[in-house]
């Protein structure tokens, strides 16, 4: 019988059953699952490592969640194939399951770059999965040397993890600065001395040139040996099944704001997508865990026959390093661009406010971030700056910015 | 659903409400054991200026992004009633970065704390709209 079927069990997933759901409680619904758990908020690992989480409380549904939703989930299996003409999907255990809508929620995978010797070092991780975590666990002493290659969310991410558990930990990146893709020089600057005053060992404008089990070359010349090595340079988005079968493809697969596929009864949501970031106007692959959800649950309810616009994706990240917080969303355009910067800064806390043509289109906040959400709200929906007090914004974010009338709205019904 | 709303015409601006609610969800017995000398975390906060003054709490929203955000599932809608299980939260903030109102902000603990309609405490009924002194705060269905 055909159903709807779920290709990947992440966030974007939930968001699609519980959006199919809304509209169709009845047609079954099956989702393939590579790995062996039910869903758990993926980057809950590195909280896990720090023994701020456990595996049982890393699950982000209850335990009822697809029986309460009529979902099989298929453990362990893998989706090699789409059959358009047969309208099934086809497994690595050779059956086929014939679907009325799919949606790809096949998330990313890791980049691994080709750095000679990579094969000699004997305990090497990635650090995306639950199974990525606890085998890493597994290998870590209270002496391990860790190195790890990429000082973006996740290498940073895993290094606070791990580091009251292991000797040392030593973190190198091609770019000179931390968190690249979210943080500009001067704000990277500060997280930087946090890492740095917690014992993380930073080789920026570095990379490995080339590995001989536990003994690292840098490009610079320095030499690294360790226990331990975790490669975290990036992810590419698995765009492999829709690119088969013709599909339009760029680094993610292409979505509209219905996160319809190039092909029919075909969605894609989450981190294997493409689709229009707002706050920039162009296309962008956003991985970020709340567009995933958004994502999956406009494709669930446009499978299901009605009708969702999700077209208010921006970046956003919340991510905090040893107690110090940063906050981000939207885009950083530059003069050049036409951007303006409106900026503040004091001992322990930074704050930039990017505006461009009358909106305000991204900031940084590092340090104070109480009520963040009032600025995101104001790029997300393309609040015009002239309609309210953006001088009293500048100062901190507060809904007695906004007119009486439009505050009577927000605060004074049901929302 | 009953929420709870608040009238700036009738808000003081006295941040009474704030104590209530800290005092509501310390668990103890005592207003001045709770909250004597020691900073204060109430899940609805006073804004405005000298003339116009109001409170804000989480509005419960029909289609809350908060809960869609939450990278632990521990933000979740019952009954209307957007709950937070701190057992989960591992205060990464991601609900600060998305709630349009600011109303979520981090506990004593760390983790984040919100307004549950004092339905999760001893209160049995909002404790800002029982001690605001102008009946300002209102609890009901709109």
């Amino acid at each position: 019988m055909a159903e709807y079927v779920i290709i990947g069990n992440g966030v974007a997933a939930v968001g699609c059953i519980e959006g199919i759901r809304s509209v169709d409680r009845a047609t079954p619904i099956a989702v393939i699952s590579e790995e062996t758990h039910p869903v758990y908020g993926r980057p809950l690992i590195s909280y896990y490592l720090e023994g701020k989480s456990k595996p049982e409380k890393m699950n982000y549904r209850p335990a009822n969640f697809y029986e309460a939703n009529n979902c099989r989930v298929l453990y362990g299996r893998r989706a090699v194939s789409i059959d358009r003409e047969a309208k099934s999907v086809l497994l690595d255990d050779g059956s086929a399951l014939p679907y009325t809508a799919v949606c790809v929620a096949t998330g990313s995978s890791p980049f691994v770059p080709p750095i000679p010797g990579l094969e000699t070092v004997p305990a090497r991780f990635s650090f995306m999965t639950l199974d990525d975590a606890l085998a890493l666990e597994k290998a870590i002493g209270r002496d391990s040397r860790v190195l790890i290659v990429g000082a973006g969310l996740i290498g940073l991410k895993c290094a606070e993890g791990l580091r009251a558990r292991v000797g040392s930990i030593a973190v190198c990146d091609l770019a000179p600065r931390v968190l690249s893709s979210i943080l500009d020089d001067t704000c990277a600057a500060m997280m930087q001395e946090r890492l740095e005053a917690n014992g993380i060992r930073l080789m920026l404008g570095d990379t490995v040139a080339e590995f001989n089990g536990g003994h690292a070359v840098m490009k610079s010349g320095a030499v690294v040996d360790f226990d331990v090595l975790v490669m975290a340079v990036g992810v590419r988005a698995n765009t492999a099944l829709v690119k088969d079968i013709g599909g339009e493809v760029n680094r993610g697969i292409l979505v509209d704001a219905r996160m319809r596929t190039s092909l029919p009864d075909l969605y894609a949501a989450g981190d294997c997508t493409e689709g229009m970031d707002a706050s920039l106007g162009a296309r962008r692959v956003l991985a970020i865990l709340p567009n995933a959800y958004l994502q999956g649950h406009a494709a669930g309810v446009n499978m299901a026959g009605g009708r969702e616009v999700f077209d208010k994706a921006i970046p956003m990240n919340s991510i905090g390093f040893f107690g110090l917080h940063a906050i981000t969303a939207g885009s950083y355009f530059g003069p050049d661009e036409g951007g303006e910067l409106y900026e503040e800064k004091g001992d322990g806390f930074l704050k930039r406010l990017f505006t461009r043509d009358g909106l305000l289109t991204g900031y940084i906040l590092i340090g104070q971030v109480e009520r963040a959400g009032i600025y995101t709200a104001l790029i997300r929906e393309r609040v015009p700056l002239n309609t309210v007090n953006f001088e009293l914004l500048k100062k901190a974010p507060t809904l007695f910015a906004y007119s009486q009338n439009q505050r009577r709205n927000m605060l004074g019904g049901v929302v | 659903m009953k929420r709870i709303y608040v009238n700036e015409k009738w808000c003081l601006g006295c941040h009474l409400c704030e104590y209530n609610c800290a005092f509501a969800n310390s668990g103890m017995k005592n207003m001045a054991d709770a909250l004597k000398g020691k900073p204060i975390y109430p899940r609805i906060h006073i804004e405005g200026d000298e003339k116009i003054a109001y409170a804000v709490s989480c509005r419960h929203c029909t289609d809350p992004i908060c809960v869609k955000s939450c990278i632990a599932g521990a933000l979740s809608v019952r009954d209307g009633v957007i709950r937070i299980d701190r057992e989960r939260c591992v205060g990464c903030l991601t609900c600060i970065l998305v709630c349009p109102y600011g109303a979520l902000a981090v506990g004593e603990t760390g983790v984040m704390q919100k307004c549950e309609l004092c339905l999760q405490n001893a209160c049995g009924e909002p404790a800002c709209v029982r001690g605001c002194p102008n009946h300002a705060i209102v609890y009901e269905e709109r």
